[in-house]
């Protein structure tokens, strides 16, 4: 049986490792197509910028970027959290400190996801 | 690993002898480096893509906030801090995809490792310049 742990983003490492790559996959097709589109548009102006941004393709492509920052921010987080803010390198205090940044990091990326939809949904 | 604090030899086994666990005194191999520059870099895209979302927001609020975006964008302090966030972005991407190549079975040896690392070091380089070509060229 595989050890599970709650604090992780999956029921297990081994989803944590396919959903960080997946993640990283889908972030790295924005960002190719975001830098590529300003780099092709230097006299960008703002007409074009919303049309591209109310196009149904670019919009999905968004959602699913920010949905992907939120899972991979989160694993990786995790994993440095879990490797420095330990009690064995920061003393007994350092497994509330860990639980209460770990708080912090999620409050950041649901604000993140919330924003984001938000502003593709608002133009 | 060279260590910079070494174990005592000793010609009898001292079953009191120290352990060196301490990662702040061992010489670290470049491999090392970039695995934390990978970490520290994702760490500060958790904020990075905060103002990156800001910058989105108001660039796409109205045709002011498009025009302050890009008089914003003219500031020599915010050019460089966007070059940072930028480099920040294809450093991280390029580890990355260093770790995907990885698990192809790619780069695994002790010299494929310290390899990978150097490339990773100088496409990033590369990748980082280029992007100092885009907002100052």
């Amino acid at each position: 049986m595989a050890v599970t742990n709650v604090t992780s983003f999956g029921r297990s490492g081994l989803a944590d490792w396919v959903v960080q790559r997946i993640s990283g996959v889908v972030i790295t097709i924005y960002l190719v197509f975001i830098v590529g589109y300003l780099v092709a548009h230097p006299g960008l102006a703002y007409a074009e910028w919303v049309a591209l941004h109310r196009c149904f393709w670019v919009r999905l492509l968004s959602v699913m970027t920010i949905l992907s920052f939120a899972a991979h921010a989160w694993i990786g987080m995790w994993a440095v959290l879990t490797d420095y803010v330990t009690v064995r390198l920061l003393g007994p205090k350092a497994t509330g400190l860990r639980i209460f940044l770990q708080f912090g990091v999620i409050a950041v990326i649901i604000t993140y996801v919330g924003w984001a939809v938000d502003i593709l949904w608002g133009i | 690993m060279l260590l910079k604090q070494g174990l005592e030899v000793s010609p009898t086994v001292n079953k009191k002898r120290p352990v060196n666990l301490d990662i702040g005194t061992f010489w670290l191999p470049i491999t090392a480096y970039v695995s934390i520059l990978h970490r520290a870099s994702g760490v500060a895209l958790l904020a990075i893509t905060g103002l990156l979302l800001w910058m989105l927001d108001i660039s796409l609020s109205s045709e002011e906030g498009f025009a302050s975006i890009r008089a914003g964008l003219t500031n020599p302090w915010l050019q460089l801090l966007l070059w940072g966030m930028l480099a920040a972005v294809a450093y991280h991407l390029v580890a990355g995809i260093r770790h995907m190549i990885m698990d192809f079975g790619i780069g695994e040896s002790l010299e494929g490792g310290v390899l990978g690392a150097r490339l990773v070091l100088v496409i990033a380089a590369l990748l980082i310049l280029l992007a100092g070509v885009w907002i100052w060229l």
